[in-house]
């Protein structure tokens, strides 16, 4: 079987671009395509422009069903709004996590991950035939940063000052039809807007133009990961998978115990057990990289395990996050991180380890 | 465009510019296109012997860390401590201020490539 990357709408302007192209979860992305140190600090300062086309979009047509497969009360999550919710499977492990939706009509449009579009989609419809999988008809683009906001707003005849964080209006922007959503996975306020295949590429150009005077950046996945990381935001299959369960991965506020969806009795059971392990984030002391899959040690003993590291530019200095057991958890404690054979110095400090300066 | 006369280059993307019996090494505009953003360096100590193909340190970019192979033998004479707080020299000017050891008692290696061979070698690579 010979097993294609495919392509997002937006592909011929990422090359067209000159990014550096990259194969992320079997879809060729844009890795980066100036810097990643200066398309970070464009989300940071101004404003950044992302392809996330290749998230995968499902829609739930049966409220039981949404309320079934996701870990929070969806009774509350009133139409216009979105929520990051856990997918579980019975074991209580992290199937997916995922951005629920609530549309006007009753139905759910779940966001998860592009690798695992396929997977959830089955795993959702193995429960009940009442899902759809719609991710390649949808094309998404990221607005990122402290000028997102006004760009957007310029764009757009839908008052974006009553569209709150996490809540979205279905309108037009730059004459194109679509969501626009005031969420995002970099720490900065901004939107991420749907839109269909075809309109992708006009939206696409229209932001980069219309944004110059904004500073806009395209950004690759290169800057999403070290933006993600420093707002302290999980990356699937990175710091979490079928094997962590929610609460080791620090996502309780993400879980609402009192409704019976799939994987709650067996997250209860792991409570009571006591946890063996909990995410948390690290301070490196010198100037040693921490990257995936190195030991955490303490006192020479290998402790843990780094599940996503690297320099963050924002506040420079080298930070990761790292499964530790919970009597090392404690902000101020001291461990190693496994460095080439040595121990390098750090500290457990709380996540997130940026968080942006809040609105007036 | 830098002047890059003098230069020779290896298979694993350094460069050396041998002067006498000294030398100084760094890595390559490809390799430095190829790793991106440079964040730290990991360097021998001066003093250290390099043998050719002997490892002289660790280049990290925010992508990955990466091995750093010695083009020539020799004895290193001093580290660029620049890079300390400017690992992003080596992306910006990889040639001039992103220089990474100089070596004494340097013998040459005339398996290294010059720079038409150089060239020629990294078209075949990024084309296939």
């Amino acid at each position: 079987m010979v097993v294609t990357a495919e392509r997002t709408p937006l592909y011929d302007e990422h090359v067209r671009l000159g990014a550096q192209m990259t194969n992320f979860s079997g879809w060729v992305m844009p890795l980066q395509y100036s810097s990643i140190r200066d398309e970070h600090r464009a989300v940071r300062e101004a404003v950044g422009l992302f392809d996330l086309s290749h998230m995968g979009e499902l829609r739930v047509t049966d409220a039981a069903l949404a309320q079934r497969v996701v870990s929070r009360n969806l009774g509350k999550l009133r139409a216009g709004r979105a929520q990051y919710a856990m997918l579980c499977n019975d074991q209580g492990g992290i199937i997916d996590d995922v951005l629920v939706y609530a549309m006007a009509d009753g139905s759910h449009f779940l966001v998860v991950n592009a690798g695992n579009q396929d997977s959830d989609f089955e795993w959702i419809r193995s429960h009940s035939p009442s899902v759809l999988n719609v991710g390649r008809e949808w094309a998404l683009l990221g607005v990122q940063g402290p000028h997102a906001v006004a760009l957007v707003q310029r764009l757009t005849a839908e008052d974006l000052s009553r569209v709150r964080y996490y809540a979205f209006v279905e309108g037009k922007v730059a004459g194109v039809s679509g969501i626009i959503s005031r969420t995002g996975y970099t720490g900065e306020d901004g939107f991420e807007i749907f839109c269909a295949n075809a309109d992708a590429s006009r939206l696409w150009r229209t932001l980069l133009e219309e944004g110059r005077g904004d500073g806009i950046r395209p950004a690759g996945l290169g800057a999403r990961d070290t933006l993600r990381l420093e707002a302290g935001l999980r990356l699937y299959g990175n710091d979490m998978d079928a094997s962590t369960n929610p609460l080791e991965a620090g996502l309780d506020w993400t879980l609402s115990l009192d409704m019976d969806f799939i994987g709650r009795d067996a997250i209860l059971r792991a409570r009571e057990r006591g946890l063996t392990r909990i995410l948390v984030g690290l301070r490196m002391l010198d100037r040693s990289i921490p990257r995936h899959g190195y030991p955490v040690v303490d006192d020479g003993e290998r402790v843990g395990v780094v599940t996503s590291g690297n320099v963050s530019f924002t506040l420079g200095h080298n930070i990761a996050m790292a499964y530790v057991p919970p009597a090392l958890a404690d902000p101020g404690a001291r461990l190693g991180v496994e460095v080439r054979g040595t121990a390098a110095p750090a500290e457990v400090v709380a996540l997130p380890f940026y968080q942006r300066p809040r609105p007036k | 465009m830098p002047d890059l006369s003098g230069l020779r280059f290896s298979q694993s993307h350094e460069w050396a510019k041998l002067d006498g019996e000294s030398a100084t090494v760094g890595i390559t505009e490809y390799a430095q296109s190829q790793l991106g953003d440079v964040i730290y360096l990991e360097l021998p100590a001066v003093g250290q012997k390099l043998e050719v193909g002997g490892r002289l340190g660790v280049i990290e970019s925010v992508k990955a860390a990466s091995d750093l192979y010695s083009p020539i033998a020799g004895e290193v004479s001093e580290v660029n401590q620049e890079l300390k707080d400017h690992p992003e020299y080596v992306n910006g000017d990889p040639y001039g201020k992103g220089w990474i050891i100089k070596l004494r008692s340097a013998r040459d290696n005339p398996a290294l490539l010059d720079q038409k061979a150089y060239d020629a070698f990294v078209q075949g690579q990024s084309g296939s």
